[in-house]
C-alpha cells in the first residue's frame, strides 16, 4: 500500500477521506502535549475557558522528546501510551482539535468525539524513537517550558510515517485485531 | 578486605546507562531478529524491521533508543570482603545517575513526589536495590525502565493449591490487558515464590537475565515455554496491529515461599527492553 500524504493545518475534508488501517506520511506542524500539560490544558479551560494555543485543525503529538543531541533538532522522539490522555481529549477537540498521534487504543468518549467532530487518531510504531526523530526538521518549547520534556514543543515533521487508527466514522484499526 | 571507592561505581553506574540506552542489548536483538524470521503478518514485518532499524540507528549515532529513558533502576551485589571508601554509595549512584543523562542527552523524567509532581531534571532519585553476597566482588545491573510497560506490570497472591495453568492464565491476562499499550512483542520477568516484595522483585531481575537462555530447573522451563507459546497465539502482535509475535522472551525468577501463599509478579518490559551490567 502507498502511504497517504498529508499536511498540516488538517481540514475537515482530509481526515474525511482517511480510513482506519491507511498509511500516512505527515508534513507540517504538530504540537506535542503529555500528562502534565493536559492537566493544565484542563485547568485553564475550567477556570478560564479558554487555553494558549490555537488548536483549530491542529494535531497533538502525544509525546516527550530526548533533548536534542548536538547537531539535532530534537532527540528520541516516538509515541506514549494515549489512554492516558483520554478522559482530557473530548474538550480539546471540541476546541477545534482535529488530529491526534500517540499508540494504543482510545476510550469509548474519544471515539464518540471524533465521530461527532470529524477527527482522526493516528498511531506512531512505540520504541522506535531514534528512527522518528530523523522526520522531526526542528522543535521549540512554546508552553509550559518548565515541565521540562512534559513542555508543549511546535515540531516541524516531514514524512512522518503513522498508521490511521480511528477514522472519522469511529471505525478502530484493533477492532479488528480482536 | 578488598577496598573500593565509590567513584568507580559512580563511573561504572554512569558508562552502563549510556550503554543500555544506546546500544541495544545482544539476545533481544537475537529474538527480533529471530521472530522476523517465523512472522507471517505484512504489518508486523514493517514494525519489527523498524524496531531493528531503529537500534542500528540509536548505537551509530547515540540517539537514544526510545525517548522514554526510563526511571533509572540499578541493583547492586556488594561482596561481603568489600570496603567501599571515599563516600556515600548512595550518592555515588544517584551522581553517576546524573551524569549520564546530562552527558546522554536522555529525558528526565522523574517526579519529586507521586503527588506534587515536579521534575527533578536530573532523572534522580533513582532505585537502588542492593544485595550481599559472597566474596569481593561488586555486580551493577542497571536498567532505563519505561513507565509504558511498567504501567502494566501485576502482582497477584494466588492459594498455595493453585495450578501451574493458574499461574498461567493470570500471566497471560496481563498480556491481554497490556494489549497495544506496552509496546508488544513484549519481554516478562516473572518472579514467583517469596513474599510479596520479593516476586516483584524477581520479576524485576528476571529481566536482567539473558532472554537467550531458560531456566534451570524443567518445570519452570515448561513454564517459560508453554506461555511463549499461548501469549504468541493471542494474535496482538507488534504494537497491537495483529501478528504472531506478542511476547519475544520470558524469564521466571523462583524462591521459597510461604506454606500458605503462591505469590506471582508479572513485570512487562516493552520490545525496546534495554539494561546493562558490569562485575567490579
Amino acid at each position: 500500500m502507498t502511504p497517504i500524504k498529508i499536511n498540516t493545518p488538517l481540514t475537515k475534508e482530509a481526515v474525511m477521506s482517511l480510513k482506519a488501517g491507511d498509511e500516512v506520511l505527515l508534513t507540517g506542524t504538530i504540537f506535542t502535549a503529555r500528562d502534565a500539560a493536559h492537566k493544565r490544558f484542563h485547568d485553564l479551560l475550567s477556570k478560564s475557558g479558554r487555553i494558549p494555543l490555537d488548536l483549530k485543525d491542529a494535531i497533538i503529538y502525544y509525546a516527550g522528546p530526548t533533548p536534542p543531541p548536538p547537531g539535532r533538532p530534537i532527540g528520541s522522539c516516538g509515541p506514549t501510551t494515549s489512554s492516558r490522555m483520554d478522559s482530557f481529549t473530548p474538550e480539546l477537540i471540541r476546541l477545534g482539535l482535529r488530529g491526534m498521534i500517540g499508540k494504543g487504543e482510545r476510550s469509548a468518549e474519544v471515539k464518540d468525539a471524533i465521530k461527532k467532530n470529524a477527527c482522526v487518531y493516528f498511531i506512531a510504531t512505540g520504541g522506535i524513537g531514534a528512527l522518528l526523530s530523523m522526520k522531526v526538521k526542528s522543535a521549540r518549547a512554546i508552553l509550559f517550558k518548565e515541565l521540562g520534556p512534559e513542555a508543549v514543543y511546535k515540531l516541524e515533521v516531514r514524512d512522518f510515517p503513522l498508521i490511521v487508527g480511528i477514522d472519522q466514522k469511529g471505525k478502530s484499526i484493533y477492532d479488528k485485531k480482536k | 578486605m578488598r577496598e573500593m571507592d565509590v567513584s568507580k561505581i559512580k563511573d561504572a553506574v554512569r558508562d552502563l546507562f549510556l550503554k543500555a540506552n544506546f546500544e541495544l542489548r545482544p539476545d533481544v536483538l537475537k529474538a527480533i531478529k529471530s521472530a522476523l524470521k517465523k512472522e507471517k503478518n505484512a504489518c508486523a514485518i514493517g514494525i519489527l524491521r523498524s524496531i531493528i532499524d531503529n537500534a542500528a540507528l540509536a548505537r551509530k549515532k547515540r540517539i537514544a533508543i526510545c525517548q522514554d529513558t526510563g526511571m533509572a533502576v540499578v541493583h547492586i551485589d556488594i561482596g561481603q570482603d568489600v570496603a567501599l571508601t571515599g563516600g556515600s554509595l548512595k550518592k555515588a549512584v544517584n551522581d553517576g545517575v546524573k551524569e549520564a543523562y546530562a552527558k546522554g542527552h536522555l529525558r528526565k523524567s522523574v517526579v519529586d513526589d507521586p503527588l506534587l509532581r515536579n521534575n527533578t531534571n536530573t532523572n534522580t532519585p533513582c532505585i537502588i536495590v542492593t544485595d550481599i553476597i559472597d566474596g569481593d566482588r561488586v555486580r551493577i545491573d542497571v536498567s532505563p525502565k519505561g513507565f509504558g510497560s511498567e504501567n502494566k506490570s501485576k502482582i497477584k497472591m494466588l492459594k498455595p493449591t493453585a495450578s501451574v495453568e493458574e499461574i498461567k492464565d493470570f500471566v497471560v491476562d496481563v498480556v491481554k490487558e497490556a494489549g497495544p499499550d506496552a509496546c508488544p512483542p513484549l519481554f516478562l520477568g516473572i518472579g514467583i515464590g517469596g513474599t510479596m516484595e520479593t516476586a516483584a522483585l524477581s520479576a524485576k531481575k528476571a529481566l536482567f537475565l539473558p532472554f537467550d537462555e531458560n531456566n534451570k530447573k524443567k518445570h519452570f522451563r515448561d513454564i517459560e515455554k508453554g506461555l511463549i507459546k499461548d501469549i504468541n497465539s493471542l494474535g496482538i502482535g507488534p504494537m497491537g496491529l495483529g501478528g504472531s509475535t506478542t511476547v519475544f522472551g520470558i524469564n521466571i525468577v523462583e524462591n521459597p515461599t510461604h506454606i500458605a501463599g503462591l505469590p506471582v509478579a508479572v513485570n512487562v518490559s516493552c520490545h525496546a527492553t534495554r539494561s546493562a551490567s558490569k562485575v567490579l
